[in-house]
């Protein structure tokens, strides 16, 4: 019974996506099926959660046949809570997708895309095969696409362009590192890769398509010196859409560079961990100093995305148990938070017709509950106590303080108070001062949707991270439970190859 | 404009065509073949006539939206993978019906992999005429900018 949950979960966007499609003529079905069907794979991506920490792992083998010659779908606790998370993101938006996209784009279909690169994404992160990755990658990216440039205006094809010429380069290399691994074992399959890495005597080779991968998935995580291309795209599409790109597209590539380090090159990890730490610790200065240059709340906001990619690699870095468990509540936390304060700012740009700090003023006076409503996902993302942000931090701080990698923990404290610099100015900026004279373009004519569907996402997802802030006990440990499982790649390797279990030892 | 002979052929290519999909569709599972080289192959019959006559002609012909063929296409794709779940065995296990022989086409096996790759037919075909349609229509609007 445990694989249903997997499978519907992880099939019920692409049925939504299809019955969307065959029901295009009805503008009302396509908002309604929107919010039906991400709702309900949310519900049952929570009881898969459920499912997989009471089982360990729910494993399909696609069309019986056995890995490592099939394609293994793989849930474990990270994935399980990745995909949770997402489906959640993904019900959110769907919701504020009500208030800000207009018939042309309904028409362009775009709720049948959303669901497209919600299948993606939950496919991803359910895959146990390197190549099935690649394949999940290409239908979230392709779907992403088109939702980047769908209104067709010069800035969204602009940005989309350098979106998908990036992205598409990333796939080349991606495709490059996993035909050398292919050529050199015989297998796809993560677990059985992971297994024949394991028993190899020189497995050295693997360092050139694991840098491979790491570019590749750098590029689409956004990490340093890949990450020019996300502040230069994220900021132009609708904000429903750069909100679920800003949330949950990134950490895609983030999911992936966990799974491929703590599984198939866990051990060649000592030889790259210097690198992947240098990484981290440059990705998080370089956006943050990026976010302190801008003016425009959204671009701040994408640099924000840079450096916050970093605390999670930072805690890939470490590789202890303690920072691994940081770095999972970090992803949970930060795909909440990044994603409420996109779709914070298209209240901003509703109501002003702009996010420009310089051009924008007094929404403390003219929408109080706006400010709250910013004020809680902004200084959890810059580590106030006691929202969700502040026990990320500190759990990852405090890992690596344990193994004493003084320089690392101090440029993440100063990268925190940084963040916290750049949050205040958006607030002082947007919130705080006086609407500037004769600048502002004044509020959106003819908005889509009433102000309701956008606030009532950002509410949810509000006191959602106030709630991980007063009650996150329940939520760390699981993290502990889920990184723990990943530093154990052998209960995940006999997990999937239980039929050859003989050859393990 | 229409051409004469080009008319003249897709009206006698189409059904052929057509057969000749169905027949590489149906092969698809051991030899080369399958639903996407059908699919490619009927949408070039729809296409044929829809150059050598009219594509609201070719519209005419394949009777249901290129979008709902589409999604039709990737319904039946993925009910293929449902029946080995009835025994419990994982999606998209393959199921297959006892085979018996016909006359001229020799032993016949039908099972869940042809209806996947049914899905996969009716989803080349919609995407490729959708496609097609499309760009028609674009470029008949700007012929007749042009000539305006």
């Amino acid at each position: 019974m445990n694989e249903y949950s997997l499978l519907l979960t992880l099939l019920l966007p692409l049925v939504g996506a299809v019955s969307l499609l065959l029901g295009h003529r009805s503008l009302a079905f396509q908002r309604a099926g929107g919010i039906v069907f991400s709702s309900v794979t949310f519900a049952l991506s929570l009881y898969l959660v459920y499912v997989v920490d009471r089982a360990g792992f729910v494993v399909i083998q696609v069309g019986d046949w056995q890995a490592p010659f099939g394609i293994s779908l793989v849930a474990d606790r990270f994935s399980a809570v990745m995909v949770a998370v997402s489906s959640f993101m993904g019900a959110a938006v769907a919701i504020y997708a009500l208030a800000e996209i207009d018939e042309a784009r309904l028409r362009k279909f775009f709720f049948p895309l959303y669901l497209i690169l919600l299948f993606g994404v939950n496919g991803a992160f359910l895959t146990g095969d390197l190549f099935n990755l690649y394949v999940w990658f290409e239908i979230m990216l392709i779907a992403s696409f088109v939702l980047i440039s769908m209104g067709g205006e010069k800035g969204e094809l602009e940005g989309g362009l350098k979106y998908v010429c990036l992205n598409l380069l990333s796939s080349v290399m991606f495709l490059a590192g996993a035909g050398i691994i292919y050529g050199k074992t015989g297998t796809l399959n993560m677990a059985d890769l992971a297994y024949n890495l394991s028993v190899a005597e020189d497995v050295n080779w693997v360092i050139s398509s694991s840098m491979l991968l790491l570019v590749s998935f750098g590029l689409k995580a956004g990490i340093f010196p890949f990450f020019f291309w996300l502040p230069a795209s994220y900021h132009t599409p609708p904000s429903a859409v750069s909100a679920v790109f800003a949330g949950l597209l990134t950490k895609v590539g983030v999911y992936a560079l966990f799974r491929s380090y703590t599984l198939m090159f866990a051990p060649i990890f000592p030889e790259v961990q210097p690198l992947i730490l240098v990484l981290a610790v440059l990705t998080m200065v370089t956006g943050v100093f990026g976010a302190a240059s801008h003016f425009d709340m959204r671009r701040i906001l994408s640099f924000h995305i840079v450096s916050q990619i970093g605390y999670m690699v930072l805690g890939l870095a470490f590789m202890t148990p303690l920072a691994l468990a940081a770095a999972i509540f970090y992803l949970v936390h930060h795909i909440i938070v990044k994603t409420n304060l996109f779709l914070v700012s298209g209240v901003v740009i509703r109501l002003k017709g702009s996010c420009d700090l310089a051009k924008v003023g007094g929404l403390c006076k003219s929408a109080p509950w706006l400010a709250i409503l910013f004020f809680i996902p902004a200084f959890s993302l810059g580590g106030i106590p006691p929202l969700s942000g502040f026990w990320a931090k500190f759990a990852l701080v405090k890992s690596g303080i344990e193994i004493e990698s003084w320089w690392a923990v101090t440029a993440a404290l100063l990268v925190g108070v940084l963040t916290l610099y750049s949050m205040t100015k958006i607030w002082g900026e947007a919130f705080w001062k006086q609407q500037p004279e004769n600048v502002g373009a004044g509020p959106l004519p003819n908005p889509v949707g009433r102000l309701a569907y956008m606030l009532a996402p950002i509410t949810v997802l509000a006191v959602t991270t106030v709630w991980i802030g007063l009650f996150g006990e329940p939520l760390f440990s699981f993290a502990e439970r889920a990184a723990a499982q990943l530093l154990n790649p052998q209960e995940y390797i006999s997990a999937v190859l239980q039929p050859n279990t003989e050859v393990l030892p | 404009m229409k051409y004469f002979i080009l008319n003249q052929a897709s009206r006698l290519l189409f059904p052929a065509l057509l057969v000749l999909s169905l027949i590489v569709l149906y092969r698809g599972h051991n030899l080369p073949g399958g639903g996407f080289i059908g699919g490619l192959l009927a949408a070039t019959a729809f296409i044929l006539v829809g150059l050598g006559d009219s594509m609201e002609r070719a519209k005419e012909l394949l009777r249901i939206e290129p979008v709902k063929l589409m999604a039709l296409g990737l319904l039946v794709a993925v009910v293929s993978g449902m029946p080995s779940l009835l025994r419990g065995a994982p999606f998209m296990t393959g199921e297959w019906l006892p085979g018996f022989s016909l006359p001229l086409i020799g032993k016949v096996h039908l099972g869940t992999p042809l209806v996947f790759d049914v899905g996969v037919y009716m989803v080349v075909i919609g995407f490729a005429l959708h496609t097609t349609f499309c760009l028609a229509e674009l470029a008949y609007t700007e012929i007749k900018e042009h000539e305006e």
